[in-house]
């Protein structure tokens, strides 16, 4: 008698445990099929300079990130003074930033309001380069390695924590 | 009269083959080909909008998925077949973008589960019923005499 009675409460347990792990998931984040796969190649015009072509062979043999952002993206706005920050400290790996179907003028005064962090910018116009890398929340981050090959990726904003315990040690990792 | 009969054929002319032209250009431009803009549609209700998740690329008017629906059209237009597409997407956006997804390993769990808990809930049905079948008839209550919540029978 006491077994049958012990019958529900185990399967409440069960259950409990399936929820629990299921709350802990974020269904936003979706694995990119991309990491450990070559970045997808990309030429297009800097968003400085539009006259000047910026392509991913002009970074191969470095250890690079990729920052995707926007002017229009809240959660960019949030990040960036933690890119900012990034780009002051010594050994830090040079930043490119993919200026994500933003207005040039508008991506232009965004960064000059708000600090440069990137040591060049390439201008998506149409977010085509964002669809070859898979991007479909800004702001998105890439490492890519020597080789040109994705080796992580951040979906929504980088956090301290994030860039202290998993960016950080991967990038030194990638230097060494 | 003839010269005035050929010039106006020749005015009939430019304007048909100038009304040509110009619709032509239209249909390149705004992909107005109802067979591309159907087999888009179809294709597009297989594929998931990852901002919004729970919306195909079809429904969504996210400015992803509207991106997306004019990629399919400019891949279709270039002769690719819908396999090609569903590639294309998968590289990108991994299984999760099919709201399909293929049978493999990572997935066995989704597609053979159901079966198998339908399976073992069966079993256990059929051995609880089979467990009762043996059980004597002092085991179970009396049949009540009368439902009282059916009508006419009071």
């Amino acid at each position: 008698m006491k077994a049958r009675l012990l019958w529900p409460l185990g399967i409440f347990i069960v259950l409990v445990v399936f929820l629990a792990i299921g709350l802990k998931l974020d269904p936003r984040e979706v694995p990119s099929p991309l990491v450990g796969k070559p970045a997808p190649e990309f030429s297009a015009p800097a968003l400085m300079e539009p006259d000047r072509v910026i392509r991913k062979q002009d970074m191969l043999g470095k250890v690079w990130m990729l920052n995707v952002f926007a002017s229009w993206c809240v959660a960019c706005r949030e990040e960036h003074p933690l890119m900012v920050a990034y780009a002051r400290t010594s050994g830090a790996v040079p930043v490119i930033g993919l200026n994500y179907k933003d207005k040039r003028e508008d991506g232009k005064a965004w960064l000059s309001q708000l600090g440069n962090p990137y040591t060049d910018i390439v201008f998506d116009l149409d977010g085509r380069i964002g669809i070859n890398f898979g991007v479909y929340g800004v702001p998105e981050t890439f490492i890519i390695d020597k080789a040109g090959v994705i080796r992580y990726k951040q979906i929504g904003p980088i956090t301290p924590e994030a860039l202290r315990d998993k960016i950080e040690p991967l990038l030194r990792q990638l230097n060494a | 009269m003839l010269k005035l009969n050929l010039r106006h054929a020749w005015l009939c002319l430019f304007l048909v083959l100038g009304v040509g032209v110009v619709q032509a250009k239209e249909a390149e431009s705004a992909a107005a080909n109802p067979e591309i803009e159907a087999r888009m549609m179809t294709l597009a209700t297989e594929l998931r909008c990852l901002v919004c998740q729970n919306q195909t690329i079809a429904d969504s008017h996210a400015d992803l998925a509207v991106d997306l629906r004019q990629q399919i059209r400019e891949m279709l237009a270039t002769g690719k077949t819908e396999n090609e597409i569903r590639d294309y997407m998968v590289q990108r956006y991994g299984d999760f973008v099919l709201y399909k997804p293929p049978f493999k390993a990572s997935t066995a769990v989704l597609w053979i589960g159901p079966a198998v808990l339908l399976v073992l809930a069966l079993t256990l049905l059929g051995l609880m019923l089979r467990k009762r079948q043996r059980l004597s008839d002092d085991a179970f209550d009396p049949e009540p005499e009368a439902d009282p919540n059916t009508p006419n029978k009071a």
